[in-house]
């Protein structure tokens, strides 16, 4: 009698087990490993990559890139058009899509993501920093509702940038029920029309989210999507290694053979869409008193504070450009993970100037110019070097430290100045330095958010520089103004190549690298494509058996 | 006794005020801009001025201090500039994983540390004393990482006996209520899910305690040696006591004093977040978090962190003295 007891029961044990069992194995989780947790989940409202990374399999825009490229396609607008003045854009709204709360997507909802960002009246303003709208959208005048499945975008100026600016995360369309239903903690409770639902959210440990079984494009292939916090990079590829993660972001360069090594791993490699460089203080930057981001008439140039006589001199600047081998700062500290730059814009970038020629590594000719601009021992400078590794930068004190040595060996004594990253931030654009390191990842895919935030006469403002070398010829602005005015793609990429031509010209920076960006999977881990602006679009993923 | 807990207790205000003044000044001294951080790298001035003043960044440092000392008197020390969330409930939230972190590291440090000190000192000079001491040497000697690293090699990467990361399998079903793992699952009877939690627990205990358990292996011996030469150990031989009475009811409980202050000093620290075990091992704790915090010159959660953790010192070395009065009765507090 006993011993029947425990048969049923051992056997209703097996069962439960068994189809506890199936359950999981039928189930498809994705886990993703990535370096740190999210801040806020809302896509207007944030600005690390991890946040952006989540939310991008949240949430969708009217239009967004296609995939491994910066060029746009429909997604919740089906078409657009733009007014011959290039000041109006009506978008088509796609219809039939609902948000995760089950509400419709609609005109109200677009009006709704666009106005709170720049409407102070409105009343979710208050609810966000709203980081990139003056930055990115600052020539949006407003958006409107034509009828309940079409908006129009007003601009206060034509603006060709504007349509891959509308790809980014800021413009994504949040749901306006979730909103209020959630007010000031809406970020925590994210809900979009993407292919993934928000499950949880567990502080410093994972993110999870889940297939949106009715997505307009299709159920995405996996059922859960979980992004896993392993700060420590060589944790991170232990994890992967034994299974616990199927992808990872940010491995060592270090650990690249080992990777390469295992059959159970793929490492995947494009190069980004980011620029590093060494820039030299040219001398003359302005006060931007209205804060437009422009310099008006009545800005007058004025000093640096790290002014420095030789660097203002063209033959200083080129000699200097050709006394450092880059290649062997590629081939040595990035270690291969990058490509040499010649450029101030990535190569895959519309525009992009492939005729110029890039300075020889030429330490003998570098010495004749230096006599010629009247330094035949050389001089005295100071570099700033950054504290942290950034994406463009794998490794900043050591290469100021081959940049010291080339510099040294033909005559240029450079000293090493370090403060920590905030600070150096600020005085970098306060235009303290002499010469510094610094570089950029690009926002939207667009060559102007790379030329003119970086090279441009109006980025020459002291105290918010995005031109570190403050170079300051105006008529390399005026191409970069020209070509943001300009719809035309064969004309805007033809004033593009000339402002590169300028650029190179007068030597304000030595362009270093262009790094790539890594990524680990696991073999049966399919269908990720790299995106050059490292967002993670996890939709066509699958996991083989 | 009553009077003396009562005495220290009201000590906590003016250490956690000191506390707080320092901080505030110390991370408004140090150069970087929390506005910059949060409106982001590539920010307009305006945004990064409107930030400023959204968070009260923009007012005099001393009119900053009052306002955020009138909150925390009420209890709220505001909203992490970061986050955007309450700083207690950040902290909060962190808390009970560093707490079982630390009980169970501390678990192992004591229980080890303790019998190896002891073993150590009854056996001076013997192959085992030497033995112990110099793995207890390497254990305060080792950096965390690295041992961290190891541990995941060999127990999770080529014995595949324990995980490497995290808190526990992400994907057992699991209900949080106080938000220590092991416990949470037993009130649920959620076995699968203790079984899970404590596995995830083990490589990082061992990591965190490996250092606390050589100090203590280290102070328990030379604690132990010196009251074996003490008369009444002689007297108590000389009555023709066993040794094992001698030494495990007479002489531990004398050489204990020591060796409760080194622990009652670990476990402060330990609960104020192990950063390095932390990271490595993918450990959601308030050490991970009070770091970004700094880096991040998210103001109002360093100063919650500091005071949370000043609390918690306090506190931890209170119930220090009150144990010390257990083990030596002679010990009285006025």
């Amino acid at each position: 009698m006993k011993s029947k007891g425990i048969l049923v029961l051992l056997l209703i044990s097996v069962l439960v087990l068994g189809t506890t069992m199936l359950a999981l194995a039928q189930e498809k989780v994705l886990v993703f490993g990535s370096s740190g947790d999210v801040s806020r989940l809302d896509p207007a409202d944030a600005t690390d990559g991890e946040s952006i990374s989540r939310m991008d399999n949240i949430f969708e825009g009217l239009v967004e890139y296609k995939a491994g490229s910066t060029e746009i396609q429909p997604c919740l607008a089906e078409s657009w058009d733009v007014s011959e003045d290039g000041k109006e854009i009506v978008f088509h709204l796609r219809k039939g899509v609902k948000f995760h709360d089950g509400t419709d997507f609609n005109a109200d909802a677009v009006v709704f993501s666009f106005e709170r960002q720049y409407n102070p009246e409105h009343p979710y303003h208050q609810y966000g920093e709203w980081a990139y709208w003056g930055y990115m959208f600052s020539d949006i005048d407003g958006m409107e509702k034509i009828d309940d499945y079409t908006v129009k975008l007003i601009l206060s100026e034509p603006n060709a940038s504007i349509m891959t600016s509308l790809a980014m995360f800021t413009v994504c369309i949040v749901s306006p029920a979730n909103a209020e239903k959630y007010g000031e903690d809406a970020f925590k409770h994210p809900c979009g029309t993407g292919p993934f639902k928000f499950v949880e959210w567990v502080k410093d440990d994972h993110i999870t989210l889940e297939a949106n079984e009715n997505y307009w494009r299709g159920r995405p292939k996996v059922d859960k999507l979980i992004f896993r916090v392993i700060p420590d990079p060589s944790a991170r590829l232990l994890s992967l290694e034994v299974g616990e993660i199927h992808g990872m972001e940010y491995p060592n360069p270090a650990d690249f053979d080992r990777i390469r090594a295992n059959p159970d791993l793929v490492l995947m490699s494009e190069p980004g869409m980011n620029i590093g460089f060494m820039a030299m203080n040219n001398g003359y930057g302005y006060v931007d008193a209205n804060k437009n981001g422009v310099k008006d008439p009545d800005e007058p140039l004025e000093k640096t504070p790290g002014y420095f006589e030789p660097l203002t001199k063209k033959e200083v600047r080129q000699a200097i450009n050709m006394a450092i081998d880059k290649e062997a700062i590629v081939r040595d500290i990035y270690m291969g993970t990058a490509s040499v730059a010649k450029n101030g814009m990535p190569p895959f970038m519309l525009g992009y100037n492939d005729e110029i020629e890039d300075y020889p590594y030429d330490p003998t000719r570098a010495k004749e110019l230096l006599a010629e601009a009247g330094y035949p021992d050389g001089f005295e400078v100071t570099l700033h070097v950054m504290p942290v590794s950034r994406p463009y930068m794998f490794d900043p004190p050591k290469i100021g430290e081959a940049i010291q040595s080339y510099l040294a060996a033909v005559g240029i004594k450079v000293n090493f100045y370090q403060v920590d990253w905030a600070t150096y931030l600020q005085e970098t654009e306060a235009g303290m330095h002499q010469m510094c390191l610094l570089g950029w990842t690009g926002d939207n895919g667009d060559p102007d958010n790379f030329l003119n935030v970086l090279y441009g006469l109006n980025a020459c403002s002291i105290g918010t520089a995005g031109n570190y070398a403050f170079y300051t010829n105006e008529e390399n602005q005026e191409l970069l103004t020209k070509a943001l005015r300009t719809y035309d793609v064969e004309k805007r990429a033809e004033y593009y190549k000339k402002a590169q031509e300028l650029i190179h010209e007068d030597a304000g920076w030595v362009f270093l690298a262009h790094s790539n960006q890594n990524m680990v999977f696991r073999k049966n881990v399919e269908g990720f494509v790299l995106h050059p602006t490292s967002r993670m679009f996890f939709y066509p993923v699958d996991i083989k058996r | 006794m009553k009077r003396y807990i009562i005495k220290r207790l009201l000590m906590l205000i003016p250490v956690l005020l000191g506390a707080s003044i320092l901080v505030f000044s110390l991370i408004h001294l140090a150069p970087g801009d929390p506005a910059r951080t949060i409106a982001g790298e590539h920010a307009s001035a305006q945004t990064i001025e409107k930030v400023r003043i959204k968070y009260g960044l923009d007012k005099p440092l001393v009119t900053q201090y009052w306002i955020w000392l009138k909150q925390a008197l009420r209890g709220d020390f505001g909203r992490s500039i970061v986050s955007n969330e309450y700083v207690s409930k950040e902290i909060l939230s962190r808390f009970p994983n560093t707490v079982e972190l630390t009980l169970f590291s501390m678990f192992i440090a004591i229980v080890v540390g303790v019998l190896a000190g002891i073993i150590s000192a009854s056996r001076q000079y013997s192959l085992l004393d030497y033995g112990f001491m110099g793995i207890a040497l390497f254990g305060v000697s080792m950096p965390v990482f690295w041992l961290g690293i190891m541990l995941m090699m060999i127990f999770g990467v080529f014995l595949r006996w324990l995980p490497i990361s995290g808190r526990i399998d992400i994907m057992i079903p699991f209900t949080k209520i106080t938000g220590l793992y092991l416990l949470d699952s037993i009130i649920t009877g959620n076995w699968e899910a203790f079984i899970s939690s404590l596995r995830h627990l083990i490589l990082p205990s061992l990591a965190l305690g490996t250092i606390p358990m050589a100090t203590i292996a280290r102070i328990t011996r030379s604690s132990m040696l010196e009251v074996l030469k003490q008369d009444f150990i002689r007297t108590e031989r000389a009555k023709g006591l066993s040794e094992r009475t001698v030494i495990y009811k007479h002489a531990v409980r004398n050489a204990l004093i020591p060796v409760v202050t080194v622990i009652g000093l670990n476990f402060g620290l330990l609960l104020s977040g192990a950063i390095l075990t932390e990271t490595v091992f993918s450990w959601p704790g308030v050490g991970r978090y009070v770091v970004k915090a700094v880096q991040m010159r998210d103001y109002p959660a360093v100063q919650g962190c500091v005071l949370f953790f000043a609390f918690i010192f306090v506190v931890v070395n209170l119930i220090t003295d009150i144990i010390y009065v257990y083990i030596d009765p002679r010990i009285k507090y006025q």
